[in-house]
């Protein structure tokens, strides 16, 4: 019973485009490829990886207390090797993670923003090790979900891509936040984030599509209508593609929102049925973030994110915070399935 | 004992050793055909496993291609292998090395010691199939396939497209006609031996090994030519998505593969561990009701749904139709109310009574969006600042629909309301719109300012009015409209409240039987008559003119 693989390549295009983003993606690489050199190895467990190993990305910086759930979290989730870059810590997180089995650690103190937010760094460690693997480009503070995962790990999910010739698996960044103040809670390290931020936006997403690389931009969500009501153009981009059957080929072009060749960004359809797509869950809404804005405005290194760090540095939360008496509280993937934020698509 | 297993295992073989060591400690004699490409390491690691169990035979190996010969080669010799050496085996079940008995064993036994002369094998003909994916169902037989799928796609394509012009055709051999059905059977051990020592084997042989996927098709055909009783059915459930790739069962199957009737399932995920320990255990999980197979169906047809036609209106990640997508734009039916709360007093009151509706407000007001219950924030996470709706006006409003749950969402809109929304109602086949045209002078007329400075104005909403007109009379238009002006309102006032319950079928609809009473229109006409005179056309409203009575003892004569 055999039928055509998934295609996920874009419309045809011209020769000449063809070559201009064949040209851009060659960039992206020599560029990731030279940054190579800022990249001091301290703990190189590379050596455990093994075939069929699913591999985590992530540049940190200064994010020790949320290092112990995200570990235990994607642990629990089938991630088999972790490969950190620490950008200067200075808060014993470095450390910590050079301790950890299943962890491989570099070091840089080049700036972040020249490595247009890490994406070279990452895309270099995932040219060198990620070559034939399924791979998660995440912040810290990115939790994945998808259909299934509370009995279906994520073996099972890049397995069943595998079978249906499918490279990259699309995903909502969602903004979860407390019902208050951030301040009110403190977070401790290892904490659960989500038990202090479990409440949610149900449908407040705007999307439209990115005709230069065919990926579909997505904002909204609490952080649109806090911060941005006046300047929505503004708003984060909230569309993520983290889960990558990893290809030397291939490059992010800024932070997970898209990649090239452009056909990775098809993770939607567009005759009006359901690809399988994700969430996730964004925990960045602690009282963590006060320090953080505090600390980026001072640093200015998130370029085009300063401004929304100056929103949250400066915003006045008022009692409820992000908080409305419509939000959703955060009880499992089945609920964001039927509310619409994410799809089983053709998974059953 | 009356039944053996010929099990074909190319990967996740420990899985495979498994379930075969458990159907021999049933007392089933088992044979394993590994594919030759498997990791030699697995191999071993199989081979260690069941060399202990001396029902478990291992079969020759032969490099297996997917859709290839090999396949049916490797079938066949296996199967010889069992008659050969298990004499007492009445039924032979082809297995995959990723299928799980779903139920106990003994009941297998029981089923076929009951059914001793029945073959069961899926086998329809050609012309019946209605599973076959990518257009080769018939020209599976009558072309040839040197390439394989799977690794030579290129060239399997170009192939079978030369031969299409070419008009190449094969013969089919006679004393055959050609049947499919999914590969998995459980044949009687005599029809079986007449398959395979069928006199005209090696040229049947010869023909199948040129078939495309012939291990769907080789011996549904066959057993035609032998079989006693058929039954075209397979005792394995498997299930294929919409690209006729199988769905895999997870641990969350559990429950569904429990009453499931068939006795085997593929194809288990590997890493499921609770499938496999509730199904291999020493304990066998309580039987529970069985269902019938359609209900089973019904969960996997529901995925075909999903992937091909997605819910309605919703926009996410993974589902985005493009700008030519013909479908409802929106997840459910509403209404548009275009100038009616110019005309009627309370009019959202009179809508929230008569057809049940969740009336909102001006949505797309250029103050703020004027939610139902005057509150800034609404279901969603919607909140009514002008410029972030304004940003994306269709995500606005689709996010507001998709959101509706309990009640039929309403909205009023008007000349002066932000105009960017209309393309999109008037493609929507879920909006039905009710528009009064020049119904935009009302507002105007109550304002009290002197014509002269409302001139400019009104030329404006007028323009608006007849672009948004326009757009609801061209011929794509898929929303429902119905269009009266303010002239005809003035002559028959209840008629578009009538038309609009009968359009929401609101039984009783002609009684209308609570009229809203209208906003003062006394000084109407000659105020379009003065709009007139200084230059300005107000004709959206319609040949409006002085009232004989007023208007007011007309209503009462109208409801009668």
């Amino acid at each position: 019973m055999a039928g055509s693989g998934e295609s996920s390549r874009a419309g045809h295009v011209g020769i000449t485009t063809a070559l201009k983003f064949r040209i851009e993606r060659r960039k992206r690489q020599f560029r990731a490829i030279r940054k190579r050199r800022e990249l001091t190895p301290v703990a190189d467990r590379t050596g455990q990886i093994g075939p069929k190993a699913i591999l985590a990305f992530l540049t940190i910086r200064n994010e020790k207390p949320r290092l112990p759930y995200f570990l235990d979290y994607y642990r629990a989730l089938g991630v088999d090797h972790f490969l950190f870059v620490d950008n200067g810590s200075s808060d014993g997180g470095a450390e910590y993670l050079a301790d950890q089995p299943d962890v491989s650690l570099w070091h840089t103190d080049a700036w972040y923003r020249e490595s247009r937010f890490g994406t070279d760094w990452l895309n270099w460690l995932k040219f060198r090790y990620g070559h034939g693997h399924w791979t998660l480009t995440l912040d810290p503070d990115e939790f994945l979900v998808y259909p299934y995962c509370d009995t279906r790990p994520l073996p099972a999910l890049c397995g069943w891509l595998d079978q249906s010739d499918i490279r990259t698996f699309g995903t909502l960044l969602l903004d979860l936040y407390p019902r208050g103040p951030l301040s009110a809670e403190t977070y401790r390290e290892g904490d659960d984030p989500f038990a202090q931020a479990p409440w949610f936006d149900a449908a407040n997403y705007m999307i439209s599509k990115n005709h230069k690389y065919g990926n579909l931009w997505i904002q909204g969500g609490p952080r649109a209508r806090a911060y941005f009501e006046n300047a929505p153009h503004q708003a984060p981009s909230l569309n993520k593609i983290p889960l990558v059957k990893w290809n030397r080929k291939f490059a992010y072009v800024s932070s997970t929102h898209m990649l090239l060749p452009r056909g990775l960004n098809r993770v939607y359809d567009e005759a009006g049925g359901e690809k399988a797509t994700g969430c996730l869950l964004h925990a960045k809404f602690l009282d963590t973030l006060a320090d953080k804005a505090a600390e980026e405005v001072e640093r200015r290194q998130h370029f085009a994110r300063g401004r929304e760090y100056d929103a949250y540095y400066l915003k006045d939360e008022g009692t409820e915070g992000l908080w409305t008496p419509w939000s959703k509280r955060f009880e499992g993937w089945q609920s964001l399935e039927t509310l619409g934020l994410m799809s089983k698509g053709n998974w059953a | 004992m009356s039944v053996g297993f010929v099990m074909m295992a190319h990967a996740a073989l420990d899985r495979a050793a498994q379930v075969a060591l458990h159907l021999a400690d049933q007392g089933c004699p088992v044979v394993i055909h590994v594919d030759k490409r498997a990791d030699a390491a697995d191999f071993f690691d199989l081979v260690r496993r069941v060399s202990g169990q001396p029902r478990i035979h291992l079969a020759p190996r032969i490099a297996c291609d997917w859709g290839q010969w090999s396949l049916v080669e490797a079938s066949r010799s296996a199967s010889a292998y069992l008659l050969a050496h298990a004499p007492d085996v009445r039924h032979v079940y082809l297995i995959s090395g990723a299928c799980l008995p779903i139920r106990p064993v003994s009941e297998l036994v029981a089923h076929l010691d009951a059914n001793p002369d029945t073959d069961y094998i899926e086998s329809v003909t050609i012309e019946d199939v209605t599973w076959t994916k990518g257009g080769l169902s018939e020209e599976r037989f009558t072309l040839t396939f040197p390439f394989a799928w799977k690794r030579q796609r290129r060239m399997f394509d170009l192939w079978v497209q030369a031969q299409r012009r070419l008009g190449f055709r094969r013969k089919t051999p006679d004393g055959i006609a050609p049947h499919m059905g999914s590969q998995w059977w459980c044949l009687t051990r005599k029809t079986l031996q007449g398959i395979l020592g069928d006199e005209k084997a090696p040229h049947y042989d010869k023909f199948f090994s040129r078939v495309w996927i012939p291990d769907e098709s080789y011996y549904a055909t066959l057993v035609r030519r032998h079989a006693r009783q058929i039954e075209s059915r397979s005792l394995t459930l498997a299930k294929f998505d919409f690209q006729g790739k199988p769905h895999l069962f997870y641990d969350d199957h559990l429950g569904l593969l429990q009453s499931s009737p068939a006795f085997f399932a593929r194809k288990i995920w590997p890493g499921a561990r609770k499938l496999y320990g509730a199904f291999l255990g020493t304990q066998q999980p309580k039987a529970r009701r069985r269902v019938a197979q359609s209900e089973i169906d019904r969960t996997f047809a529901a995925a075909v749904a999903r992937r091909t036609t997605g819910r309605p209106g919703l926009n996410n990640a993974g589902r985005f139709p493009s700008a030519s997508f013909e479908g409802p734009l929106t997840a459910a039916p509403y209404a548009v109310f275009h100038g009616f709360d110019d005309i009627y007093r309370d009019f959202p009151d009179w809508v929230t009574s008569n057809l049940g509706a969740r009336t909102q407000g001006h949505l797309f007001s250029p103050e703020s969006a004027d939610f139902a219950d005057g509150t800034d924030h609404s279901a969603g996470g919607l909140t009514a600042a002008t410029r972030l709706r304004d940003y994306n006006p269709e995500a606005f409003l689709a996010n507001i629909i998709w959101s509706a749950h309990e009640a039929y969402p309403a909205f009023l809109f008007a000349a002066r309301d932000n105009q960017k929304i209309t393309g999109f109602l008037a493609r929507d086949p879920n909006a039905s719109i009710a528009v009064i045209s020049g119904a935009w002078a009302m507002p105007l007329l109550r304002s009290g300012k002197p014509v002269q400075a409302l001139r400019r104005q009104a030329a404006r909403l007028q323009q608006r009015e007849v672009r948004m007109m326009e757009l609801l009379r061209e011929r794509r238009t898929r929303a429902r409209v119905r269009i009266w002006s303010l002239a005809d309102v003035l002559n028959a006032p209840a008629e578009p409240l009538r038309a609009v319950l009968e359009d929401h079928s609101v039984p009783g609809a002609a009684a209308l039987t609570i009229m809203p009473s209208l906003h003062d229109m006394d000084a109407l006409a000659a105020f379009l008559t003065e709009l007139r005179n200084i230059g300005m056309d107000p004709h959206t409203a319609g040949p409006v003119v002085l009232p004989q009575e007023p208007l007011d003892r007309r209503n009462a004569q109208e409801l009668g």
